[in-house]
């Protein structure tokens, strides 16, 4: 599953777990905007690394809060590349 | 000589002999007539009298036999709990003044000017324990995760003072370590009752713990809920049959009550309340979780309140002072011992709902590990559960947990059953507590680590 299928169904599950209504899951959805509350967006990201295997929040050294849906996605896979790229300091 | 002056040997001496009580510890032991009318410390003794004694042994049996040498003997007994850090010696040694230690077999560097007293075999006392009518100071040291041990000083008086020295001897047996405060509670009550006790002893198999239990016929069982637990999953604890189930030391949800009731059919199943540092508080045996509001209004020897959300005790079996380094008063002006457990008022009863350094904060809302693993706990198919915080960027922080179930699942369906049983939880939890209350993660775990002290290892991310 890519990474917008895996994002868009955990915030699915995790809207329908916490009885929120969302709006569509467009690329240009503001995220405060989608109906989840900050604890929702808080679930979401431990949901996700628990999938994923990494939280792109604090694997970053700058402090980045995506603001559209479209960023939340691309944050995730930039995080996912760097991940899989062999590094030096490794 | 008045209850609470008589050293531990002079209660020894004036029981009535040939009775057959003992302390037992695997594969060994010794009477408690032995214990009055022997000694291992000989000429030692002399040289002990009025110090301040480090005990620091290998074994519980030695440190059980070390009291009972050095009570009314030495100035100022303090007992090293078995998970005392070598690094950590220098300091207690510092703090509490000690210029001898007890230990037995192999001992590391004390310094030149301390003496060390290793007991040798056990000869008969020369003098009737003459010597022995100090009122020797104990220390006790908590246990707590970080940092220096605090030591808590008790006077005999007070570690005796919940102690009725008429109550029939049982055959008393424990999970904890007499070298911490609930554990020495229950080798007290067994040296001034003249009962027997069954020692426990650390990395025993549960099943081999509750073999020696059951072959003592041990008739008064104690540890904490953790310990319990673990019981409850050891097929030989149907092996014994005690009249009294006692837990202390964590809070006590109403499904490990349940569950030993249901173990132990007509036995009276307790929770006692009791710190090191705020002494035997009370103890509750209707059965129910948390303990009447009532206690708190109650005239009697010990004296409760709630202050800023946490129980206040004041009572005689209060520990007297901190002893050494630059800890902070140990009762307030009043005489009240902030326990740091936070209780919340339902209905006519108070409950516990978890300790004050173990709150987590979930984006500035409020969760106590225990409130949640009490909800948790409450599915029949869940044996125990440890509920701890997982940083967040968001919030953060978030709940997450750890279960042990009851039983495990056929290879076939078993990622079927647990997603299900997983579901359940989950339901259980979202039935009961607010959302932020509620796991985000919850994985199965074989077994949870315990503390030496027999609580559930909290490690907040």
């Amino acid at each position: 599953m890519d990474m917008q299928s895996v994002i868009t169904a955990a915030i699915e599950a995790v809207a329908a777990e916490q009885g929120k209504t969302l709006r569509p899951l467009t690329d240009d959805l503001v995220l405060l905007e989608s109906g989840l509350d900050s604890l929702c967006f808080a679930i979401l990201v431990t949901r996700l690394e628990d999938e994923v295997g990494f939280d792109p929040f604090t694997l970053s050294d700058d402090v980045y809060f995506p603001v559209t849906l479209g960023d939340f996605i691309r944050f995730y896979d930039d995080a996912a590349r760097s991940q899989a790229a062999p590094t030096l300091a490794a | 000589m008045q209850h609470a002056a008589k050293p531990l040997r002079r209660w020894l001496l004036e029981a009535e002999r040939g009775r057959g009580r003992a302390l037992l510890a695997p594969g060994t032991r010794l009477t408690l007539d032995a214990l009055a009318d022997t000694t291992g410390l000989g000429a030692l003794r002399g040289a002990l009298a009025d110090r301040n004694v480090l005990v620091s042994t290998g074994s519980q049996l030695a440190a059980a036999e070390a009291l009972v040498e050095l009570d009314g003997l030495a100035r100022r007994i303090v007992l090293a709990p078995p998970d005392l850090k070598p690094t950590d010696i220098p300091a207690v040694m510092a703090g509490a003044g000690i210029d001898a230690v007890l230990c037995d077999g192999d001992h590391p560097g004390f310094g030149p000017d301390v003496l060390i007293a290793v007991p040798g075999p056990r000869v008969p006392l020369p003098d009737a324990a003459a010597a022995e009518v100090r009122d020797t100071e104990w220390v006790l040291l908590t246990s707590g995760t970080t940092g220096l041990p605090k030591m808590v000083a008790h006077s005999r008086a007070g570690l005796i003072g919940a102690i009725d020295p008429s109550a029939l001897a049982p055959v008393w047996g424990t999970f904890y370590d007499i070298r911490r405060y609930g554990g020495l509670q229950i080798l007290l009550r067994a040296l001034i009752g003249g009962g027997s006790m069954v020692l426990s002893q650390a990395g025993e198999p549960m099943a081999d713990h509750m073999a020696r239990l059951a072959a003592a016929g041990v008739t008064h069982l104690s540890g904490t809920p953790s310990h319990w637990r673990r019981a409850l999953m050891t097929p030989e604890t149907a092996s014994i049959d005690p009249r009294v189930v006692r837990l202390s030391g964590e809070i006590a949800d109403q499904a490990v009550l349940d569950s030993l009731r249901r173990a132990f059919p007509g036995v009276a199943v307790g929770h006692a309340y009791a710190s090191t540092e705020a002494g035997v508080g009370f103890e509750v045996t209707d059965g129910r979780e948390g303990f009447p509001a009532a206690l708190l209004d109650a005239d009697g020897a010990v004296a409760m309140k709630v202050e800023d959300g946490s129980l206040r005790i004041r009572s005689t079996r209060t520990a007297s002072r901190y002893v050494g380094g630059t800890a902070r008063a140990l009762a307030d002006r009043d005489g009240f011992v902030d326990t740091d457990d936070l209780v919340e008022r339902r209905g006519d009863r108070m409950h516990f709902v978890g300790r004050r350094s173990g709150v987590i904060n979930v984006g500035g809302l409020k969760v106590h590990p225990e409130e949640v693993e009490a909800v948790i706990n409450r599915h029949a198919g869940v044996r125990m559960s440890l509920v701890k915080a997982k940083s967040n960027p968001i919030t953060g922080a978030i709940v997450v947990a750890d279960v042990v179930i009851e039983r495990t699942f056929p290879d076939t369906d078993a990622a079927r059953a647990q997603a299900g049983l997983k579901a359940e939880i989950l339901d259980l939890c979202r039935a009961t507590l607010p959302a932020h209350k509620v796991p985000v993660l919850l994985r199965f775990a074989d077994a949870l680590a315990v503390t030496p002290a027999g609580k559930l290892a909290r490690h907040n991310a």
